[in-house]
């Protein structure tokens, strides 16, 4: 397999009144756990039920329900914590996180504070090809997801939808290791693109399974460096979270204006408060939600009514040992095997639908050619319309028999295109559209001659032309095509033009 | 009562289980029949306070079914008894309170593990029993239906039956029931059956399932039995005992046959008395009860051993740091969102406002500080003085026990309560920490875990029940009960209190 090497980036600068600062980024990734059931009742998680019918007694938090584990959850946070290179910790446990709040019905969210399931790990963060940022991962735990509340369907009442509670998040905290909006934009869609892969998360952002806290300071150049070399933060900035996010755009747009709105604090003589801000699409501004220091007081203890986590390093083996090809090694192996460009293996491995599709294309193929009609042709045609790759008109049987006739010269490219275009609107077998569109490439070398012959014949100063310049014997190539309807391979023209000319 | 009931079935009610149970498997009486002696004698006894919600239909219905379970010779040896539950456990359409005004009105859709057991073993319910809410008192007196009353009485005060099971058992005292369920969080099984002269066990803590049963205190939390006798005891335990995939601190454990183990016989045992719980100033009635539930266990033939449990001094403040501490997370769900209590709210009152109210209104004042008392330890710069110092504590009690079992000691023998029976309002009212004195002896098993057994043992001067417990390794409960068994032979305690109510 191909040893990809990447160069870090350089780290986003903004020019301040007076001078440039740098940013420093972290995120807390909230992704719901695909599984059926939730976390810790039989309930289903089925996104888009009639409000409150996937409720269990423990999640409406009836007296005396208590909690049970649902094994696959904590499967799933392992396959997740091994596909981000992560340490799996055997023993973890479950806290208590207290508020009260309606779409709680415990009045605590089971997470995991002081045990985590996942510890370190990392992600790489592809900028451009050969440019990736190493992004530390500090833990992932298992968690709650809270339940809805709806303030605005009545003018006096609150209502409630616990169709949420209860089901598994993972929340995955990084490092303050991001630099810039686009390396943060680039990271959760890296993070959403290995959870794809493994199965873990659908990373739906729209439906919220996939939702992001993101803490940005700013910092004058060269402090970040020290930070690195120390861990410790007090050479970085003061940090606000921006809360709940959960759109690509706006995740950079709002590290944008917050970096730029403490930026104009600190020139101005001030201080940044540490707080939680909300981001507001509207305006593009954040807002403060609350100060850190008037938040609640958690009360974090262990949940007394599960025991601690301990799993087998055995099953953790045996999840290790069923674990997908993950991005990074897909895209390295596509360049090594199909000798793919950096750029035409990200396209094709962004997700396992596509990657999967090109790779039965492909397959005892031409690599490259295979991945110019899957990427400018296919992914070109599905764009336009708006179809993904799972409602492809075209199959990748059919693509690959288009290929196979283009490959042995049956057809040639220009007949290949139209090929395409009947295959996409009246789908079939590629052989038979071509045989019954009689489209097949001349490749009896005697009617070209004969073609080729005449053209010589009634073009004397042409020939003469091409003899000084050989670059001119390309009207004979052209001349030849047109004469025989476009059926003619080029390629077998162009050596007969040459032999003829005496180039 | 059915017209051709006899005379002796009119008096079932004060039968034993094991008693019951045969009569119904011989045909000498039927379900319906003990069931209404008992559904009379409740009826007669509401001056006890002690049943909070009745349940005659259910019961007539459940006595008729196991008739027919009994007349078709299939019958589990609870078919047909008829029996109390405390007001913690979800029964099935019946109100379920935990004798809180915060869940009034609450009738949950589903029954706690425990009482589905039963049911489903064919016992009959006959409604529940009084307890102090949530089960946070030693006196019943913090139940929002008031107190129940101690069916034994001296002179012209009304005693407490204990807390928080108190109702459970003056009930079972009183002959309402054949036997009730209680809860055991500090004592509240073993506390009340000593003041009311009956038999109650607080099994290891896993052993019976806490599914469907309102939490107090989770890691502490433990139902059990209470009888008339050890035997009843053993019997009533086997049929809630058991491995329960839906409670994650059950144990994965066979439930052994504890009436079989019942064999009188602990020779050669070694039955340790903790010198910690020699206390200063403890009552020369209780000293004596002690010196004779010692000499009735040596001359059994078991070995009487001096052992120290040396943090046993630290038991009682670890337990009031723990407990609240887990009740003020547990207790956060009555919040007036979804059922129960909700407080009416002023024009412009908020969410906060609405929380602030109802559970102003629906917690009792004891529930109220043990609420604040748990926020305050698990609270940001408290934590690590109070709740982990406590959890220390609690690991560094339970490896005392650990210690004394593995140096060969069979069960350990201590006072019930530091005294008997006292009268309803004469604690506790000015200092708090007065009531939460009598669970001194008892809260050490709960912090360990291990099983334990209140047994009556004889009356003090004044003409009360005095109890002595009995504490077994952990799992142990048919041994334990075994100890029990020969303690209450040799006690050989018949008193029952005279009819007054």
């Amino acid at each position: 397999m191909l040893d990809l090497t990447y160069t870090a980036p350089t780290p986003k600068v903004i020019a301040g009144a007076k001078h440039d600062w740098e940013l420093v980024i972290g995120m807390e990734i909230h992704a719901q756990v695909s599984s059926n059931a939730k976390l810790f009742s039989g309930a289903s998680t089925t996104f888009g039920a009639e409000p409150n019918a996937n409720v269990a007694f423990v999640d409406a938090a009836m007296p005396g329900m208590l909690p049970v584990i649902n094994d696959f959850c904590v499967e799933q946070a392992v396959r997740t914590g091994l596909g981000l290179k992560a340490q799996i910790n055997l023993f973890s446990a479950f806290d208590r996180k207290n508020y009260f709040y309606p779409d709680l019905p415990q009045g605590y969210q089971i997470s995991q504070l002081y045990h985590p399931i996942v510890g370190e790990g990392e992600v790489l963060v592809e900028l451009s090809p050969g440019v990736a940022r190493l992004v530390r991962i500090e833990r992932i735990h298992l968690e709650q997801d809270a339940g809805k509340s709806i303030h605005d369907m009545d003018p006096a009442m609150s209502f409630v939808d616990l169709n949420r509670t209860g089901v598994a998040l993972m929340e995955i905290v990084s490092r303050p290791d991001i630099r810039g909006p686009e390396e943060a934009a680039a990271y959760v869609a890296k993070l959403r693109q290995i959870l794809r892969y493994l199965g873990t998360c659908d990373g739906n952002m729209q439906n919220g399974n996939l939702r992001a806290d993101v803490n940005v300071s700013v910092c004058r150049p060269g402090q970040y460096e020290k930070y690195q070399e120390t861990q410790d933060f007090s050479h970085l900035g003061t940090r606000c979270e921006i809360k709940n996010m959960n759109s690509m755009r706006f995740i950079q747009l709002a590290i944008d204006y917050e970096a730029r709105r403490q930026i104009a604090i600190l020139e101005d003589g001030g201080k940044v408060d540490q707080e939680t801000r909300l981001y507001d699409p509207d305006k593009n501004e954040t807002r403060s939600m609350r100060s850190k220091e008037e938040a609640f007081d958690y009360r974090y203890f262990p949940d007394p009514d599960l025991l601690p986590l301990e799993i087998e390093q055995a099953w953790v083996d045996d999840i290790a040992a069923r674990m997908p090809e993950l991005p990074d090694a897909k895209k390295a192996r596509f360049m090594g095997a199909f000798g793919l460009t950096d750029y035409d293996a990200s396209v094709l491995t962004a997700d396992l639908e596509s990657a999967g599709f090109f790779e039965s294309v492909a397959q005892g193929r031409d690599g490259k050619t295979a991945a110019n009609w899957v990427i400018n042709e296919l992914f070109g045609r599905l764009n336009k319309v708006g179809l993904s790759i799972a409602d492809s008109p075209v199959s990748a049987a059919q693509l690959g028999g288009m290929l196979d006739l283009l490959a042995s010269g049956e057809i040639t490219g220009k007949m290949a295109k139209d090929l395409f275009e009947i295959l996409w609107t009246e789908g079939g077998d590629p052989a038979e559209h071509a045989a019954k569109h009689g489209m097949k490439a001349v490749t009896d070398t005697a009617e070209i001659e004969r073609a080729l012959d005449a053209l010589i014949a009634a073009n004397p100063e042409q020939v003469e032309k091409a003899r000084v310049n050989a670059k001119l014997a390309g009207w004979f190539t052209g001349q030849v095509l047109k004469a025989t309807g476009g059926k003619a391979n080029p390629a077998v023209v162009n050596a007969m033009v040459a032999q003829k000319l005496g180039l | 009562m059915s017209a051709d009931m006899s005379g002796a079935a009119s008096r079932a009610n004060g039968w034993t289980v094991a008693e019951a149970r045969d009569a119904l498997r011989k045909g000498e009486v039927t379900a319906v029949d003990l069931t209404m002696a008992c559904l009379t004698a409740i009826d007669a006894g509401d001056g006890l306070n002690a049943f909070v919600h009745k349940t005659p239909e259910l019961a007539l219905e459940q006595a008729r079914a196991a008739d027919a379970r009994l007349a078709g010779g299939d019958a589990p040896a609870m078919c047909g008894i008829p029996v109390g539950v405390k007001d913690l456990f979800a029964v099935k359409g019946v109100p379920t309170q935990a004798g809180s005004n915060i869940l009034r009105g609450f009738r949950p859709e589903y029954d706690s593990t425990v009482t589905a057991k039963l049911w489903g073993a064919g016992a009959v319910c006959l409604g529940k029993l009084n307890m102090d809410e949530f089960a946070m008192g030693s006196s019943n007196e913090s139940s929002c239906y008031g107190p129940a009353v101690n069916p034994w009485k001296v002179d012209d005060r009304q005693l407490t039956p204990g807390g928080s099971s108190g109702g459970s058992a003056a009930a079972v005292a009183a002959d309402l029931c054949l036997a009730a369920l209680g809860t055991d969080t500090g004592g509240s099984i073993r506390q009340p059956a000593a003041f009311c002269g009956i038999t109650g066990i607080k099994p290891t803590y896993g052993r019976v399932s806490r599914w469907g049963i309102v939490a107090y205190a989770s890691s502490l939390d433990q139902a059990g039995p209470m009888t008339r006798t050890v035997r009843d005891a053993a019997i009533v335990l086997e049929a809630m005992a058991g491995h329960d995939p839906k409670d994650s601190t059950s144990a994965e454990l066979a439930v052994p046959d504890f009436e079989a183990a019942l064999t009188g016989d602990i020779r050669g045992k070694k039955i340790g008395i903790p010198r910690e719980y020699r206390l200063d100033g403890m009552p020369t009635e209780i000293a004596a009860l002690w010196d004779r539930g010692m000499d009735m266990m040596r001359d059994a033939g078991a070995e009487i051993v001096d052992i120290s449990l040396p943090h046993t001094k630290y038991a009682l403040p670890t337990y009031y740091v723990i407990a609240p501490a887990e009740a003020s997370s547990n207790l956060a769900r009555y919040d007036g969102v979804r059922y129960g209590h909700r407080a009416k709210l002023a024009q412009g009152d908020g969410i906060t406002e609405m929380y602030e109210k109802t559970r102003a209104e629906g917690f009792g004042p004891e529930v109220q500080r043990r609420i604040m008392a748990g926020t305050y330890v698990l609270s940001a710069g408290f934590y690590d003085a109070y709740y982990n110092r406590a959890r220390k504590v609690r690991a560094l009690i339970k490896r005392d026990f650990e210690l004394a079992f593995a140096a060969g000691i069979d069960a350990i023998l201590a006072p019930a309560t530091p005294s008997s029976a006292f009268g309803l309002g004469e604690q506790g009212g000015a200092d708090p920490v007065e009531m939460y004195l009598n669970d001194v002896f008892t809260v050490t098993l709960n912090l360990a875990g291990l099983p334990g057994v209140a047994v009556p043992v004889g009356l003090d001067a004044k003409g009360l029940p005095l109890g002595l417990q009995l504490i077994g390794r952990p799992w142990e409960e048919a041994d334990l009960l075994n100890h029990a068994y020969v303690l209450e032979r040799a006690a050989g305690f018949v008193a029952k209190p005279g009819k007054w109510w």
